[in-house]
């Protein structure tokens, strides 16, 4: 019986040699052969602070260049898909008005990617979160378990995406940082065009960036920070 | 026997025309073999794709060769920036004739990323 055993496994180690093999070199050779960006490093961790002093209320710049970047019909219906929106508040006791931009914080601990299904839902290594669409079955999990909103879902077809940021009906989706910018090296779009400079983007894990020092100095808050999700997105001045 | 092998080959005349005729017509655009030769690619392209897309996503790490968005940039059409505007485009030609259901550009854009920029910014 333990011959038996033995021969099998000795059939199964060498097939999936052989296996390893003959797949290996195609593989291989177009690793090797070609250049490619690095992986995303798990050293960096991107986050944003934002300062509501500067925000203005009725400004509305980081959501038009969101919505031209990525695509966006700039519809406010529960159906359209929003991924970054303004939001004014007031405070109850003294009716100080807050205005702030609303996206996904990027949580280190993310709700959305714990209640995901299909694995769709997920944290790349430099702390961004996306969603993986060729995964995504339209469930919408994390869209109930996301404390702040910060998700939607696309009802209908679409057509005419912009090349870098593929959306299609039937997926849940939400800012991705503008994922493809930061990986050339730039900055998310409403970064870019917040003429307020509010917006601050930023590698928060190197001590010797802008955010990174700022984080230390001034006192910033994560929303909804009771939960402990360690969002990458913090605002300063609420 | 001459006549045995003419007549054959008088039958098959035909029938190699007919196979020839009846293969998609491809508008392969400004084309070229920049990452494995036709017939390899036209077998395996799929593997490479997906393999790539999950790198890409997951990871981050964006091959500049063997992305959609680079295959598009060499294989949509001179004519209309496409792979899948019409039923000779690049991608749709092949997928027709073999009835295999192309998904890919539900999602993504089946237009040369700088012919895309240009419209947009003309809007």
């Amino acid at each position: 019986m333990s011959d038996m055993n033995m021969d099998r496994r000795n059939f199964l180690k060498t097939s999936v040699g052989a296996a390893a093999v003959a797949i290996a070199p195609g593989m291989l050779l177009f690793q090797v052969a070609h250049g490619s960006t690095a992986a995303a490093s798990s050293k960096v961790r991107w986050g944003m602070l934002i300062d509501t002093a500067l925000c203005k209320p009725g400004c509305n710049d980081c959501v038009t260049a969101c919505n031209k970047e990525n695509g966006l019909s700039g519809g406010t219906a529960a159906t359209d898909s929003q991924w970054i929106r303004k939001i004014e508040i007031k405070d109850i006791n003294s009716g100080r008005p807050v205005s702030l931009p609303m996206m996904c914080q990027h949580c280190e601990n993310p709700p959305c990617v714990d209640v995901c299904p299909t694995n769709a839902s997920f944290k790349r290594a430099d702390g961004i979160v996306l969603v993986d669409k060729h995964r995504c079955i339209g469930c919408r999990y994390c869209m109930m378990a996301c404390p702040y909103k910060a998700r939607s879902f696309v009802h209908e077809p679409l057509s005419d995406q912009h090349p870098d940021v593929p959306r299609g009906k039937g997926t849940v989706e939400s800012c991705t940082l503008c994922v493809h910018r930061i990986d050339q090296g730039g900055k998310p779009a409403c970064a870019e065009a917040c003429t307020n400079h509010v917006i601050l983007f930023g590698d928060l894990n190197d001590p010797s960036s802008e955010i990174a020092q700022k984080v230390h100095s001034v006192s910033s808050t994560q929303l909804r920070a009771d939960l402990k999700l360690n969002t990458g997105v913090r605002y300063q001045g609420l | 026997m001459k006549r045995l092998v003419l007549l054959l080959l008088c039958l098959c005349v035909p029938e190699l025309w007919a196979a020839e005729s009846s293969l998609p017509k491809i508008d392969i655009g400004k084309g070229g073999e920049c990452v494995k030769d036709t017939q390899w690619m036209r077998k395996n392209h799929m593997h490479l794709l997906k393999h790539q897309r999950d790198e890409t996503l997951r990871k981050g790490i964006r091959d500049d060769q063997i992305s959609l968005k680079n295959c598009i940039e060499c294989h949509a059409s001179v004519k209309d920036d496409s792979v899948i505007a019409r039923n000779d485009s690049f991608c749709v030609a092949c997928h027709k004739y073999e009835a295999v259901k192309l998904d890919c550009f539900e999602c993504h854009s089946g237009k040369r990323k700088s012919a895309w920029l240009q419209q947009r910014n003309e809007k």
